[in-house]
């Protein structure tokens, strides 16, 4: 049978099965197989390969962070990135966002029966790859298939566990009326590069997801000393909702101007033609960032120095205010209320 | 962004708030008919830089707030239906009918589709020979010649399973609906740009002679909306009642021929009922003898039932422009757009739907709410 080969690196392996089948996930021979040939050999460390039900390992000092998040992202595969190196990149800056540095991720799969063998492999790759660049291991995992009909291909839930190696209280009570408010570069991409392709928009560019980790620009900015009260990575409901989430437990209100808010060109010009808010867009690469002001100077050069953080912006600041509020200042000079947006973005008619 | 950013310019809105309120001497009110110029006065806060006697009315121009409680019980009715894929624009899934939404239908195994043209549902038709497609056709004269468009496509198609259950509605009837009503209060309209540049603006110089009303074809963009509110204001100040054109890069007198000949076509005008206004004659677009067999409330056998509004929700008088939508005493309490009470606080163009995403913090300092 001919072996699919997308590099000469990688031959898919399992390739007397094209698909995946009920009996991979079934506890015998052909799970035991896929476990072997794809997850175990593509994620290989050492506490991995131990094949026990658990991973050990020992703690080092400092406080842990641990989360978990679940990815169900259609398509899996998108301009940009794909489900595999987003449920490491999610899971890594969900930990980044303790100002933790990741050390450990779970992996479980629930894969619809059916889903072609190369499609698992490549995102198993992806996966692979995204960890290696991380920093992270991949250190236990679970696979449950269901039937056809039952699942979307490819469900995939990570958990992290990282180590906080500073002292900093970041979390949203921590911000104060005069801190600054830094995003990390250009907003709404992720959001838009799926609308694009599930509703098989054209646009004279691709417009690519901007899924990457952040947690190296955030361990930098506590090397350098920055005095960070507050991070949060600007997932679904994008700028809009972070924002919100933190005035609304800081008990402040968050003052932002939409002029210093980076986006790109054809991001805005998708969004205005679905009638969408960039700021309520889904990013899969982006934090926002309280700082203490007398540090945000230094904080920006910092983010800027980045991979991907060259666009980072100060976009505003936190006020004394009797009730938790969001405004922007609007291109023409007035201030309206940033929202949450309610539910799931729709388009508008007209 | 190209062809946008030159419209939003901070400075030129400055420049043009300054001469109107040079020109200003008396209080005057002007509604802006369309809910996306309701939408861009309150997202970019145009009204805060206007003289504090000109009044802004917000009118009944969003297709999703005037769709009658029996067209949407109509929906839910079609979408819950087996073997039928029904297909909407995206605002009109959250709009509440009398018991629930399509969201909700969608949730116990409905097939609602969003799309974003009527064709798309054409070509779903074609996909899914098997099924029943059915296209929620809403919206004014902008929207019409897509919706005439797709029927015609599948009239040519010779498609036996696509069908729309249509609520299309007319912008000048709603005008003379409104100035003929003793409590009008509306002195100068902002006609709606978008639906100018399909229909032209031919229909309103008798409307604004019969009632004396300065009518101006008006764009979407901040300094559109600015210089519209100027062209107004200029004509109230010296006493003229005309119509003009702010939106000279979309808009032309005629508008577009070949689309108003295919709305032609495929509709002809019939009274309508509109969502807290009640009947409008001459206000609606419903499908000609020769479409008939598109039109799904003939094809689904669908019942007429009278249904009224909740008693608590005031959208019809905001929408006729009698009170703002704070002053609704459901307003960010019992309604909000997470529980809507009326379809004004579901779309994005809806006006209580604006002041609550934009405006509630002004509300509070002013302890209006």
């Amino acid at each position: 049978m001919k072996i699919l080969e997308l590099n000469g690196a990688c031959p898919v392996p399992l390739a007397q099965y094209p698909q995946v089948l009920m009996a991979h996930g079934g506890g015998g021979t052909l799970m035991h197989q896929l476990v072997e040939n794809i997850f175990g050999k593509e994620f290989s460390n050492p506490l991995l390969d131990a094949r026990h039900d658990s991973a050990q390992f020992f703690v080092p000092p400092g406080r842990l962070a641990m989360t978990t998040d679940s990815y169900v992202v259609r398509p899996i595969f998108f301009p940009g990135g794909d489900i595999g190196s987003m449920s490491v990149h999610g899971t890594v800056n969900d930990l980044a966002m303790s100002g933790a540095r990741p050390l450990y991720l779970s992996c479980a799969f629930i894969i619809e029966e059916g889903l072609p063998m190369e499609t698992l492999w490549r995102v198993v790759c992806s996966m692979r790859d995204a960890a290696k660049k991380c920093g992270v291991q991949i250190v236990t995992g679970d696979t449950k298939v269901v039937d056809k009909g039952k699942g979307d291909g490819l469900f995939i839930n990570t958990t992290g566990i990282g180590v906080m190696e500073h002292d900093l209280e970041i979390s949203p009570k921590s911000v104060l009326p005069g801190d600054t408010v830094l995003v990390s570069g250009d907003l709404g991409r992720h959001g838009m590069a799926i609308m694009a392709v599930r509703e098989g928009l054209q646009f004279e560019s691709t417009i690519e997801s901007d899924s990457a980790p952040v947690h190296k620009m955030v361990l930098a900015l506590i090397k350098a000393g920055v005095e960070i009260r507050c991070l949060r990575d600007l997932t679904r409901g994008g700028l809009a909702s972070a924002l919100n989430e933190i005035a609304e437990v800081a008990g402040v209100k968050i003052a932002i101007d939409e002029k210093l808010i980076p986006v790109r060109e054809d991001v805005h010009a998708a969004c205005e033609m679905l009638g969408l808010d960039p700021l309520q867009v889904a990013n899969e690469g982006r934090l926002v960032a309280f700082v203490a002001a007398k540090d945000a100077v230094r904080a920006l050069a910092i983010m800027r120095r980045h991979t991907g953080g060259e666009r980072s912006a100060s976009i505003g600041r936190v006020m004394e205010y009797s009730l938790p509020l969001v405004t922007v200042r609007s291109a023409i000079g007035a201030s309206r209320i940033l929202d949450m947006p309610s539910g799931e973005q729709l388009p508008r008619i007209c | 962004m190209k062809y946008l950013d030159e419209y939003r310019d901070g400075e030129l809105a400055q420049k043009l708030a300054v001469e109107i309120h040079r020109f200003t001497t008396r209080p005057w009110n002007i509604m802006e008919v369309c809910g996306g110029q309701t939408h861009a006065i309150v997202k970019f806060g145009i009204d805060e830089l206007l003289p504090k006697h000109i009044t802004l009315i917000h009118g009944p121009g969003c297709p999703v707030c005037v769709t009658p409680l029996e067209v949407i019980d109509k929906a839910l009715e079609l979408a819950a239906m087996p073997g039928v894929i029904f297909t909407s624009f995206g605002d009109m899934l959250r709009v509440p009918g009398s018991t629930t939404d399509l969201l909700a239908v969608k949730a116990k195994g409905g097939d609602v589709r969003i799309v974003y043209s009527p064709l798309d549902a054409v070509k779903l038709a074609e996909q899914n020979p098997a099924k029943d497609v059915v296209f929620l056709g809403v919206g004014f004269e902008t929207t019409a010649p897509a919706t005439a468009m797709a029927v015609f496509q599948a009239a040519q198609k010779r498609l036996k399973n696509f069908s729309m259950l249509i609520s299309h509605v007319l912008v000048p009837p709603a005008i003379e609906a409104l100035m003929s009503s003793p409590d009008c209060r509306v002195q100068a309209f902002l006609a709606a740009g978008h639906v100018c540049a399909v229909m032209g603006y031919e229909e309103y110089p008798p409307l604004a002679a019969k009632y004396h009303v300065p009518i101006v074809v008006t764009g979407f963009e901040p300094l559109d909306i600015l210089q519209g509110i100027l062209m107004c204001v200029l004509q109230l100040e010296s006493g003229r009642a005309e119509v003009e054109n702010q939106y000279t890069r979309a808009v032309r007198r005629e508008g577009n021929r070949p689309a108003q000949q295919l709305v032609r076509e495929v509709f002809h005008v019939v009274p309508r009922k509109w969502r807290g206004v009640g009947e409008i004659p001459d206000s609606g677009l419903g499908l000609n003898e020769d479409y008939a067999a598109f039109d799904a409330e003939i094809k689904f056998g669908l019942a007429d039932h009278h249904v009224d509004e909740p008693a608590d929700c005031l959208s019809g008088l905001v929408l006729q422009g009698q009170i703002k939508p704070h002053e609704c005493p459901a307003f960010g309490g019992k309604c909000k757009p997470e529980r809507p009470l009326g379809a004004t606080m579901v779309s994005s163009e809806g006006a209580c739907a604006a002041y609550y995403r934009y405006r509630r913090h002004n509300l509070v300092e002013t302890n209006i709410k």
